[in-house]
């Protein structure tokens, strides 16, 4: 194992070149380009084996991942916001198809107003899409994360595909420290793709044809168990890959601090990791403060949210994005799963750092403070569903 | 057997299939088939043949085939040989197999990206002139004239106002070694240029005119013999590029666009003065043909 | 037909041969050959876009399991041995 100094962008790469990718078509769009450019350096300086397919658009390239996947080969893709986007209809192809392309992307805001700083809107717009969807907090996870995905995904009981997300800059431009495994290690962990059904000229078969309404139904039942299915394996292979490195991030839930917590923030990404910060110095002040990050989107990480429902008092729930007319999309899966349970929570929604806008330490303590205050008194005049920070007076001028 | 066959007696379509009374696009892939053999892997996108080898779990395709959205048979294509690549497997061809709207249409920007890689793939067009299996809309392929089902003749006339995309020029523009048209009126010929693209290395493209008896409202027994009638009045040509080389593979005597035109009920509409029209523009495109193959042969005659 | 849950694949997974399907049902005209009159040109079995027609040493075997009955081989045959005869009759 080695350390070294990498972005999220070249966490990605190597990750690519460990998890032996062997077809790679992609698109540049910024902030993912990194991904691509030393992906194809790893190829030109021969240290990675992979068909590197410069397709015209993001489209063909998860079109040409998927037909890759069904011919035999592992494939991997990168992408970000408006590239995401038009792979939509794909993804919802990969999915049915049962090809388990791995995909990362750069969460990055979509236009208009043109931004390409980080915003979860993206990878919230794919929830229905049947892709598995992992959600790293820091350049290592991104690593390890692009290898555990490609064991689940693959898996014969599973057979998904898979969207790995992480914020745009702060990961994908930001150096940190990163151990790369070897490459020994990561073979023994994961197995050459070896799909059960391809295409094969000496056992020709069609894939991916019309289906009648009275089987329809079944195969996107398969899908759904499949999906329903891959919770235990995620946590399976998190404690896996911890065996072999120490490094586990929670299986399908990153909780920190909750054992004894009153208040939790609920989130995804980097900025998760500066409200773990804030948590450590709260809690160093007597207060019961946890975080609860966001690892796994899909399947939705349901035990996990009820174990926390049974043991806090409130749950913030910290969106990076919004469903429009329809509050934080974080906050509508959470209260999904808590309206059928006994006792639950009281429940806060704050949307804050949309479009890249900087989530600092004094932000999570404010809403903290705010989440005692309104669990106490119940929702102000800002309501349930808060846009921290807003230049509208809802915010505190001093908490901004 | 001791019959004397013109083209490789080796079915690998099988009866069964979903075409409809007539249909050209079943004729053409028992052609390609023919030509391809066994170690074929097929990508067939939203079309007709999406629906033809028949619902899950028949199939009458006897080649490993792919089924993808609508406008990713070139981006599908080189997948498949990217991974065919990836796990050392050689001798496999490796064609995508689509209508006019996905290719000429929605399906044109994938196929261009493949064509401008120069991927290892075989893409094959085939052409019936509108989308026909969602019901006989217009495509950009389908000719000027002509009606379809949102070409109405209605009472203003608003028949196909433009004449149709010239695709092979658009895959010339891309200097692929080899492009080609055929009709499946003439197997031999089709069979030939299926099996020549097949030899070569790179991307190649064939567009395969492919009556559609119930798009055109024609009777289907007519299938074969239109193409002919197709090739005379210059409303369909066949002709190779080969690096850039043109040789027009069959000059037939011109006969009267009209009586081709009115055999079919989709342009039974069309005024006198419209035929001239597109007559007109069919025979200025012939004469366009005739002399890029005159250049490109005598250019490449002089260079060697 | 497979159904349930447990018996289908994950995904649809097409092996089986579509001459399981009898398109014969979709016929009007079938074609009769008169084999006297037959020059064994193959024209028929060439052109039949449903894999419908065999060659034998007295002339094409129909197979009317499959065959739709589009009286193409009628219309290619240079001899006019071939006859479409309404179903019905």
């Amino acid at each position: 194992m080695v350390k070294e100094l990498l972005t999220g962008n070249k966490a990605t790469a190597y990750g690519a070149m460990l998890a032996r990718a062997q077809v790679i078509p992609a698109y540049p769009i910024t902030p993912q380009t990194t991904i691509v450019e030393r992906i194809a350096d790893l190829i030109s300086e021969g240290r990675m084996e992979a068909k590197f397919v410069k397709v015209e658009s993001e489209h063909s390239a998860m079109a040409a991942a998927v037909a890759a996947c069904n011919t035999g080969a592992r494939a991997f893709t990168a992408t970000s916001s408006h590239g995401l986007a038009l792979m939509h209809e794909v993804l919802m192809w990969a999915a049915g198809a049962r090809t388990p392309v791995v995909v990362v992307n750069v969460n990055r805001a979509m236009g208009p107003p043109w931004s390409v700083w980080a915003d979860h809107q993206d990878a919230m717009a794919e929830r229905d899409t049947g892709i598995i969807q992992f959600w790293c907090e820091n350049n290592q996870e991104i690593l390890d994360t692009v290898i555990m995905a490609h064991k689940v995904a693959e898996d014969p009981d599973i057979m998904l595909p898979a969207l790995i997300n992480q914020d745009a800059f702060f990961l994908s431009h930001t150096s940190e420290p990163v151990d790369v495994p070897d490459q020994e290690m990561v073979d023994r962990f994961l197995p050459p793709f070896n799909p059960k059904e391809k295409l094969d000229v000496d056992d020709p078969k069609g894939f991916g044809s019309l289906v009648m309404p009275p089987q329809y139904m079944e195969f996107r039942a398969k899908m759904a168990k499949s999906m329903d299915m891959a919770r235990d394996l995620i946590r399976k292979v998190d404690r896996e890959w911890e065996e072999l490195t120490g490094r586990s991030y929670g299986g399908m839930m990153d909780m920190y601090r909750c054992d004894d917590a009153e208040f939790i923030l609920f989130g995804a990404g980097t900025m998760m990791s500066t409200a773990k910060d804030v948590v450590d110095d709260m809690r160093n002040e007597g207060r019961k403060v946890g975080i609860a990050r966001l690892r796994i989107l899909r399947p939705f990480p349901f035990e996990e949210v009820r174990y926390l429902a049974d043991r806090v008092k409130a749950i913030g729930v910290m969106d990076r994005t919004y469903t429009f007319g329809q509050g934080g999309p974080l906050y509508n899966e959470v209260n999904a799963q808590l309206y059928n349970h006994t006792n639950p929570p009281f429940t806060k929604n704050y949307v804050i750092g949309v479009g890249g806008r900087d989530v600092i330490p004094r932000h999570i303590r404010s809403l903290f403070d705010d989440l005692e205050k309104v669990q106490e008194n119940g929702y102000g005049e800002e309501g349930e569903i808060h846009w921290w920070g807003l230049l509208d007076g809802s915010t505190p001028k001093e908490e901004m | 057997m001791m019959a004397k066959l013109t083209i490789p007696e080796e079915e690998l379509m099988s009866p069964g299939h979903m075409g409809c009374l007539g249909c050209g696009a079943t004729q053409a892939m028992r052609y390609v088939l023919k030509a391809a053999g066994k170690r074929t892997i097929l990508s067939i996108p939203a079309c007709c043949w999406a629906v033809m080898p028949g619902v899950w779990p028949n199939t009458c395709l006897q080649v490993p085939e792919l089924y993808t959205p609508f406008e990713t048979t070139g981006a599908s294509i080189s997948g498949i040989r990217a991974a065919l690549d990836a796990l050392g497997q050689e001798d496999i061809n490796v064609i995508g197999f689509a209508g006019d709207g996905g290719t000429a249409d929605i399906g044109i920007q994938a196929l261009s990206g493949t064509a401008d890689r120069e991927d290892d793939v075989l893409y094959i067009m085939y052409d019936n002139e509108a989308y026909m299996n969602t019901g006989i809309q217009r495509s950009g392929s389908t000719p000027l004239g002509t009606w379809t089902t949102t070409t109405p003749v209605g009472v203003k006339g608003d028949w196909e106002k433009s004449p149709k995309k010239n695709v092979t020029a658009i895959m010339a523009a891309h200097g692929i070694p080899y492009i080609a048209t055929a009709t499946t009126g003439y197997p031999e010929d089709l069979i030939r240029k299926v099996k020549k693209a097949l030899s070569i290395k790179g991307t190649k493209f064939i567009q395969i005119f492919s009556p559609c008896p119930t798009g055109w409202k024609m009777d289907p027994a007519l299938t074969v013999s239109i193409t002919k009638e197709a090739l005379s009045t210059r409303a369909f040509n066949l002709f190779e590029i080969e690096n850039g080389v043109y040789r027009i593979t069959m000059k037939p005597k011109k006969t009267p666009l009209k009586e081709y035109l009115m055999k079919q009920g989709r342009f039974r509409h069309m005024p006198d003065d419209l035929i001239a029209k597109v007559e007109a523009g069919l025979d200025t495109a012939y004469e366009n043909l005739l002399h890029l193959e005159e250049f490109t042969q005598k250019k490449a005659g002089s260079s060697q | 037909m497979p159904g349930t849950m447990d018996e289908i694949p994950i995904t649809p997974i097409n092996t089986v041969n579509s001459t399981v399907v009898k398109t014969g049902g979709w016929r009007a005209f079938r074609p009769i050959c008169d084999t006297e009159k037959c020059i064994k040109c193959w024209s028929c079995w060439k052109f039949c876009p449903d894999v419908s027609i065999a060659i034998s040493e007295n002339g094409p075997v129909y197979d009317y399991d499959h065959c739709k009955g589009c009286g193409i081989c009628a219309n290619v045959c240079p001899v006019k041995c071939i006859e479409m005869i309404p179903e019905n009759k």
